[in-house]
């Protein structure tokens, strides 16, 4: 009984201190403060690139998401009480982020990255909450879901969520300085950065032992490179700062932002403060594991494989060397050097041929508003080209990637450019 | 702008790909509509939607800008591969319209002598008729939008498949303009309202 009217107590102050948020609101100075901290994590969250359609209202949702088990439309998460999260409480919001459910209980499909978001703070979640209170509201009711059988049975979720599924905030290793537990919280937590950047297997999981080990993005052909090892994204090599401008500007000393990862910084990593992005950058180089031995460059050329070498060649001096370098090196960071560049040499050859045939730009940012594009070549070269000169590239100036065939060209041709 | 310079021409001046436009010298305003609604998704072409899908309104604005500056020579004047009868009608509904199905001539918003008008309605000429028998198709099947009132959806649903063919193929014919300026905003009768072209 005494133990019971200690619990009575402790739940009516927690009630006096569930009134605090909204007396806040009648403090503006304070209430702008946390909704300015919201915009931010919703920014550092990426929110808005899946919950706004192209040309739709922001946070209206209706972004169709391909899968491989049927398409999948974003949420409606403005503060529209019928069709967006207007009803819903902060502890409710937070149900979602952290466990994935929607506030009658049913299982969200993991599209949303509630595997990362668990990691965020309660603190966090309530400022993005506050935020997202704030934004206009738009009436636009949610599409339903396009999955093909047995995928549209949301109970298959469950089985999801026993193998793939970790529930639990963000523990800071002790061990580590805080502006490293910082950006590990930021990688892990609202970035989720291992959406693309672990191997997604076939049951739509990604596995916790594979963390950060890359992968082929599905439906979108772009390889997610590890973020462990140095011979793919891995930044074990880069110095601080050039992790930073690349993550901030799109453009950096050792190679640009493209394919995939442009939208992560347009929508999201260009908005965030020096002191985060540096610690992300600290988190990210301290997560690649030492290089191991090189391994052996390819085998001596035949003579079928040294005619392609020199087609590429020549293809090369014609179409790439003027912005390039003739032997690869670029003029960075607006041209980025060839030469030594770990995306080119990585062993899956997908994003650099799918550079070759269509081009791109980094994404425009504060820091480099007019970013120099690459014109695409799938119109001109043929995929005996494309296979010669990606070989030539990825084999040349100490370059140890293996060899194109012209078949993986052709293959990427049809790749859906969404 | 050596990123559109493989399709487009060093100076916007069009490829021997029948299916890339002439950019130059067409008007900023119309060019600028284009990339945003490239970028946006509206206007779909793969390849232009991937190449501008992250880039700022002020960066295309530049090269809108850009792009209307220039004045490349216009390429040789297609040789005409329908029959005589055919292109009369072309030149007939280009120039006069069908007063009885309610198109309006085509010169009545992009000008006599076809260089289109300030800020937003493109010049007809140095391209090729696939081009143009490609983007009239387009408006008449609903797959190329612009801002309503979508006075170009309106015509383009009143011309008939050998219309289209008809105006591709005298457009396309078309010699180099001797002025190859767009005319000044407003100075056109325009009997349609634009949603692309204010008033």
């Amino acid at each position: 009984m005494q133990r019971l009217s200690t619990k009575l107590i402790l739940l009516l102050a927690l009630c006096f201190a569930g009134v605090t948020p909204a007396s806040a609101q009648q403090n503006p100075p304070a209430n702008a403060e946390l909704l300015k901290r919201g915009e931010y994590l919703a920014r550092a969250g990426d929110c808005i690139a899946c919950h706004t359609a192209r040309e739709g209202k922001t946070f209206a949702g209706g972004l169709p998401m391909k899968t491989p088990f049927g398409t999948l439309y974003t949420s409606n998460i403005t503060p529209d009480p019928q069709t967006g999260i207007g009803t819903w409480t902060s502890d409710q919001f937070y149900r979602m982020m952290h466990d994935g459910r929607f506030p009658d209980g049913g299982l969200v499909y993991p599209a949303m990255p509630f595997g990362s978001y668990t990691k965020v703070t309660r603190e966090d979640s309530d400022a993005i909450y506050a935020f997202l209170r704030s934004v206009p509201p738009v009436k636009q009711v949610n599409k339903p879901h396009e999955l093909t059988f047995p995928f549209n049975n949301r109970s298959l979720i469950i089985g999801w969520r026993t193998l793939f599924f970790n529930e639990g905030e963000f523990k800071p290793d002790p061990t580590k300085s805080a502006e490293w537990n910082r950006g590990a919280y930021l990688v892990e937590g609202l970035g989720h950065c291992g959406m693309c950047h672990t191997a997604i297997n076939a049951l739509g999981g990604s596995s916790e032992s594979q963390a950060f080990e890359g992968g082929l993005i599905p439906m979108q052909y772009w390889y997610a490179p590890s973020l462990t090892s140095n011979k793919e994204a891995g930044l074990g090599d880069w110095s601080i700062q050039e992790i930073v401008d690349y993550l901030r500007t799109g453009v950096s000393a050792r190679g640009a932002v493209y394919g995939p990862m442009a939208e992560v910084v347009y929508n999201s990593l260009q908005y965030l403060n020096d002191e985060d992005i540096r610690a992300m950058a600290v988190y990210l180089k301290g997560l690649a594991q030492g290089s191991s031995p090189d391994k052996p460059p390819p085998a001596i050329p035949s003579a079928e494989s040294s005619l392609l070498l020199s087609l590429g060649k020549q293809i090369y001096d014609r179409d790439c060397a003027s912005c390039h370098g003739a032997t690869g090196l670029g003029m960075p960071p607006h041209y980025p050097p060839l030469a030594g560049n770990q995306s080119i040499q990585m062993a899956s050859a997908v994003n650099a041929i799918r550079m070759v045939l269509n081009g791109g730009y980094p994404p425009g940012t504060a820091g480099n508003p007019m970013p120099y594009g690459m014109p695409p070549f799938a119109q001109r070269l043929s995929d005996d080209e494309v296979a010669a000169v990606v070989t030539y590239i990825r084999t040349s100036w100490g370059n140890r990637g293996a060899p194109v065939s012209a078949r993986q060209a052709n293959e990427l041709r049809t790749a859906t450019l969404k | 702008m050596l990123a559109c310079a493989s399709c487009h021409g060093a100076q916007g001046e069009g490829t021997s790909d029948v299916y890339f436009p002439r950019l130059a010298g067409k008007p900023a305003g119309y060019l600028y509509n284009q990339l945003v609604a490239f970028r946006d998704g509206r206007r779909k072409y793969p390849p232009m939607n991937y190449l501008l899908e992250f880039l700022p309104d002020d960066y295309l604005k530049k090269m809108a800008d850009y792009f209307a500056s220039l004045r490349p020579p216009f390429p040789e004047p297609a040789i005409p591969t329908v029959s005589d009868a055919i292109l009369a009608r072309g030149e007939s509904i280009v120039k006069n319209g069908d007063a009885q199905r309610g198109i309006p001539p085509c010169a009545s918003c992009h000008g006599p002598s076809f260089g289109g008008m300030e800020p937003a309605i493109p010049g007809l000429l140095g391209l090729r008729a696939s081009y143009i028998s490609a983007q009239l198709g387009g408006w008449r099947y609903g797959t190329r939008t612009a801002a309503a009132p979508d006075c170009m959806q309106i015509v383009a649903s009143l011309l008939t498949e050998d219309d289209v063919k008809a105006v591709a193929a005298y457009l396309s014919s078309r010699p180099a303009p001797a002025d190859p300026s767009f005319a000044p905003q407003g100075s056109l009768p325009m009997p349609l309202a634009c949603g692309s072209e204010p008033r």
